[in-house]
């Protein structure tokens, strides 16, 4: 191989010419770096964020808890509302953290999505059962309205009945003092 | 034609590599100033309506009881909000499948001179993680079928 | 037992790699101490673990067993057998999988097969391929496990994606992959050349094969990818400048340029460090695309899972590989010496201009995608789309298209403009006669005039490559070049016809109704609805006919999947050999009417049939290169053997 001639002096301009690939790919990395670590959230659904609860009024879901109306909300304490439904795999893997939750003694109120309140009620009695109040929304009338768009997901009301804080997705453990924080805001 | 007999061919190279790739640059920045299409809740759009004629995006919910068919049968015309404004649209085409009345739908298109919103595509939102109850019901048994009818009638 | 054989598999794979990479690193820095000998065996065993690994995955699938997180996650029971088996790729895990496997791979084929290069520059090679894999074995094993087990089994699975039900898009991301990791040897050869600074002719030799391989995966898949999104999405566009079609043309962007300068550093030993950059940048890019499709950080009209925690991963891993392998290429750039010098009007000075013009193609791409991250940065949120895609990218794919009826017919080093002007006037002919066409019809848009006025001046440039050639002993190489050039005709002619004479209807008809649209007559007759294996829809059976002539049963359908409950449209295609019907219905209005779309695209199919003729050329230049390459080594071994009998 003729490679490794000798080696001629390189000109200076060519030398910092080398550099900037790597240049362009540090900027790179940082841009993308901060489209990482900023917030999530940016679908069109946070457009309810600091709006009020819209009114609606569900039935019991099951027997052994009352429904849910959103006058629940005016109660002056900030609450927790879950929605969630039996068929719902990550629904039960976030169970869990919600138990810890409440626990904690947040109160957590639930939304069962176009469920059967027997399968609701073998849901609970396998995952736990945080929820002061179950209200059935067959139609998925309340959660449309909410902007929700999947189950589960979390909203955190504070006690004007102001959405402050909406959760797409499962709660993981490392998520439980993000939800805490912002109940504390909202007046916990 | 004979060759420029520079000192050092390769800094040419690099340096004409570089103007190219430096101009290209400054062009897309240009172009992305006046080409991107930026994106808009109604309230923005009431406070600070884009120019007519660019294109912008516009996101919120549909209002309940907004959605009208023209006589054409394939214009719509519906009222999206965000709470605090309203924007009416028009939209010629067919909608997805999950734009209803009272859910999230995002519109492309621009402003038109009357105060429409003129959209040339609408997306709603998808959904991935969801598991409808008719499929629970149904038993491992009847799955099988379904499998198997399907095999001995492919793609009709 | 299958998952947990699988793991085992994928862990013994990762120590391998880890193995490769300690016993290359040592042989180069200690030599003579005998670790080099077990870099290549244990680059291959590498390799078969994780077939093994993939293998047991696939079985997973196909068995549907439900225990396993990931199965459950994204398949289901009734799913039909050959979509369980596309559910093993057809999400994160398992395309992460495939990833390392195909990389694994790749690197046992160059340990068994690469014989030319220095022994020093295969392992810093192979121990390059080693890290680099070592990294993504790190992300399946440390956080996203494909074998995962559920604490209990899952009573039935969470489906697939419906939109990804579909046999092209069932083979189209697998396509992709097996093209973006390939460019991996190229960017491992690229490292090994620079930690050895043995750039030159043999290095660009034993590289071309895997960038032309690599390419044609990358151009067949991109072409696949492109014909799903026209006929699934149901929106009559064949490419919507869309991140995730953006992050598969990156890399292939890169590709073709670094296919063009390795055959300048193959044939002249020019354009060095170069060549070494793009090898870089090459396999940068398909990991950016992957990192910006997976993360989740640019919003896409085709919809993946996302997860920006993997997406922090993948990014660590890019920050390593991509950063540490331009630091290298800083220092160990100054001490590549220049290569060979030339005129500018040669082979090489056009194959410079090509490179050049993909390279501000590739940066005009790259910059708009991230634009809106950029802007988002700033405070506002924007969308980039077709207004500024489509003239950017034409400023520079025009005049290298202008070149490249030229630049195949240029000598290297230095050639005469008189010379090379007369193979020109056929083509020239043909660009008049064009434009004059356009101007007689009038009305074209100037970008689609230009494309069709191009096309045809490069159609038959691109064949005077032949010209006073023995069309036989034309070798396989020069043919492949031809078939590849004037495939990029045939594609840019259906690109331009597609947007200068389509014809577009929307009308919302009754049953028993017409529509025209262009030369077509739709007639709709019913919409009934019909049922799949795991969705149900409402099909409309209609009528077509062209120019009055036979009619053409034609079944657009709009459908509904259960598992998750989604709507497709289903679009229903007449295609003739001057174009395609595209039919799309849509909604029932109130008044019991049905929307149809309908659209009539002269010439459409020339797209992808241009395409499949470019990576057809690859395939021919690729078996050339290849076979000469093996009668060269065959030739060699011969000649040895017969002197070791002299010898005797």
């Amino acid at each position: 191989m003729t490679e490794t001639s000798a080696s001629e002096p390189q000109p200076a301009g060519f030398r910092w010419a080398l550099w900037l690939p790597l240049a362009l790919f540090i900027a790179f990395v940082a841009l993308v770096f901060y489209g990482l670590v900023r917030p999530a959230d940016r679908t069109i659904e946070s457009a309810l964020i600091g709006k009020p609860v819209p009114a609606f009024d569900l039935k019991p879901a099951i027997a052994a808890r009352p429904g849910l109306s959103s006058a629940v909300y005016q109660g002056g304490k900030p609450r927790l509302l879950n929605i969630f439904a039996s068929w719902c795999i990550p629904c039960a893997v976030e169970a869990p953290q919600l138990d810890e939750l409440g626990k904690q003694g947040v109160a957590i109120d639930g939304i069962a999505i176009r469920d059967r309140s027997e399968d609701v009620s073998a849901f609970l009695q396998k995952n736990g059962n945080p929820f002061a109040r179950i209200g059935a929304d067959n139609v998925s009338a309340v959660q449309l309205a909410l902007g929700s768009s999947g189950v589960p997901e979390t909203f955190v009301i504070d006690g004007k009945g102001v959405i402050r804080y909406q959760h797409v997705g499962v709660i993981r453990p490392e998520h439980v003092p993000l939800i805490l924080r912002e109940l504390k805001e909202a007046g916990l | 034609m004979a060759a420029i007999k520079p000192k050092h061919q390769r800094l040419v190279l690099v340096l004409i590599a570089l103007v190219v790739l430096i101009a290209a640059g400054l062009l897309a920045a240009w172009a992305l100033r006046s080409q991107a299409s930026y994106f808009y809740v109604p309230s923005d759009i009431v406070a600070d309506p884009p120019e007519a004629d660019r294109a912008v995006r516009l996101g919120g919910m549909v209002e309940e009881g907004s959605i009208n068919t023209d006589a054409d049968g394939v214009t719509i015309q519906f009222v999206v909000g965000d709470g605090e404004a309203r924007v009416p649209v028009r939209f010629k085409g067919i909608v997805p499948s999950l734009f209803v009345e009272g859910s999230g739908v995002v519109a492309e298109g621009r402003m038109g001179s009357d105060g429409t919103f003129i959209a040339d595509n609408l997306l709603a939102k998808h959904d991935e993680n969801y598991v409808p109850r008719e499929l629970q019901d149904m038993t491992e048994h009847q799955a099988k079928q379904v499998v198997a009818e399907a095999v001995e009638a492919p793609a009709q | 037992m299958i998952a947990e054989f699988g793991l085992a598999a994928l862990w013994l794979a990762a120590a391998l790699a880890a193995l490769q990479l300690f016993a290359g690193v040592m042989a180069l820095t200690r030599p003579g101490e005998g670790l080099g000998a077990a870099v290549r065996p244990v680059a291959v065993v590498q390799g078969a673990l994780g077939v093994i690994a993939f293998a047991a995955l696939m079985v997973l699938f196909v068995r549907t067993d439900l225990s396993v997180k990931l199965v459950a996650m994204s398949s289901h029971s009734a799913k039909p057998f050959i979509y369980k088996l596309a559910g093993t790729w057809g999400n994160h895990e398992g395309s992460m999988l495939l990833w390392v496997t195909v990389m694994g791979l790749a690197g046992a084929f160059v340990a068994l097969v690469e014989k030319r290069l220095p022994e020093r520059t295969m392992l810093a090679t192979l121990a390059g391929q080693a890290f680099v894999s070592l990294g993504f074995y790190a992300f399946l094993l440390i956080s996203s496990n494909p074998f995962e087990r559920l604490p209990t089994p899952a009573p039935e699975g969470n489906g697939l994606n419906p939109l990804l039900q579909d046999i092209g898009l069932a083979f189209h991301p697998p396509t992709l992959y097996i093209g973006y990791v390939g460019l991996s040897v190229a960017f491992s050869f690229a490292i090994g050349a620079l930690v050895t600074r043995e750039v030159g002719p043999a290095f660009a030799r034993a590289m071309r094969p895997w960038v032309l391989g690599a390419w044609i995966f990358l151009t067949i898949g991109i072409a696949a990818g492109s014909y799903w999104a026209y006929y699934e999405l149901g929106w009559g566009g064949w490419w919507f400048w869309d991140p995730v079609e953006n992050a598969s043309l990156m890399p292939w962007l890169a590709a073709t340029a670094l296919l063009h300068s390795v055959s300048v550093l193959a044939a002249r030993n020019a354009l060095r460090a170069w060549t070494v950059m793009l090898g870089v940048v090459a396999f940068s890019m398909s990991m950016v695309g992957t990192f910006l499709v997976r993360s989740g950080i640019l919003t896409s009209v085709h919809a993946f899972a996302v997860d920006p925690e993997r997406g922090s991963f993948i990014l660590g891993l890019l920050a390593i590989n991509i950063g540490g392998a331009l630091t290298l290429f800083a220092v160990r750039a100054v001490t590549v010496t220049e290569g060979k010098r030339f005129a500018p009007f040669s082979r090489e000075g056009a194959l410079v201009f090509n490179n050049v013009m993909l390279s501000a193609v590739l940066g005009i791409v790259l910059f708009g995608t991230l634009y809106p991250l950029i802007a988002e940065a700033m405070g506002a949120q924007v969308s980039v789309g077709p207004p500024y895609f489509n003239p950017m990218s034409a400023l520079f794919v025009v005049p290298m298209l202008a070149v490249l009826m030229v630049g195949p017919l240029l000598r290297w080093r230095q050639d005469n403009p008189g010379r090379v002007g007369k193979l020109l006037i056929l083509p020239l002919v043909a660009i008049v006669v064009a434009a004059g066409a356009m101007v007689i019809m009038g009305g074209v848009g100037v970008l689609p005039a230009l494309g069709i006025v191009l096309a045809a001046g490069l159609a038959f440039a691109s064949l005077m490559p032949l010209r006073g050639r023995s069309l036989k002993r034309t070798p396989l190489a020069i043919w492949g070049m031809v078939v590849a050039h004037f495939g990029v005709a045939v594609s840019l002619f259906g690109m331009a016809s597609e947007s200068a004479f389509s014809v577009e209807k929307l009308v919302a008809v009754r049953a028993g109704d017409s529509a025209q649209v262009g030369p077509w007559k739709v007639n709709l007759k019913t919409v009934q609805p019909v049922a799949g294996p795991n969705w149900t829809a409402l099909e409309a059976d209609m009528t077509a006919s062209y120019k009055g002539g036979a009619r053409v049963a034609i079944r657009p359908q709009s459908r509904s999947f259960w598992s998750p409950p989604q709507q497709t449209a289903e679009s229903a295609l007449v295609t003739r050999w001057n174009g395609q019907l595209y039919a799309v219905i849509g909604e029932q209005a109130d008044d019991g009417r049905w929307q149809l779309r309908l659209w009539w695209k002269p010439f459409v199919t020339l797209i992808w049939y241009g395409a499949l003729l470019i990576a057809l050329g690859g395939l021919l230049a690729l078996i050339g290169r290849v076979s000469s390459d093996l009668r060269r080594i065959i030739a060699r071994e011969k000649i040895a053997y017969r002197r070791e009998r002299q010898g005797r």
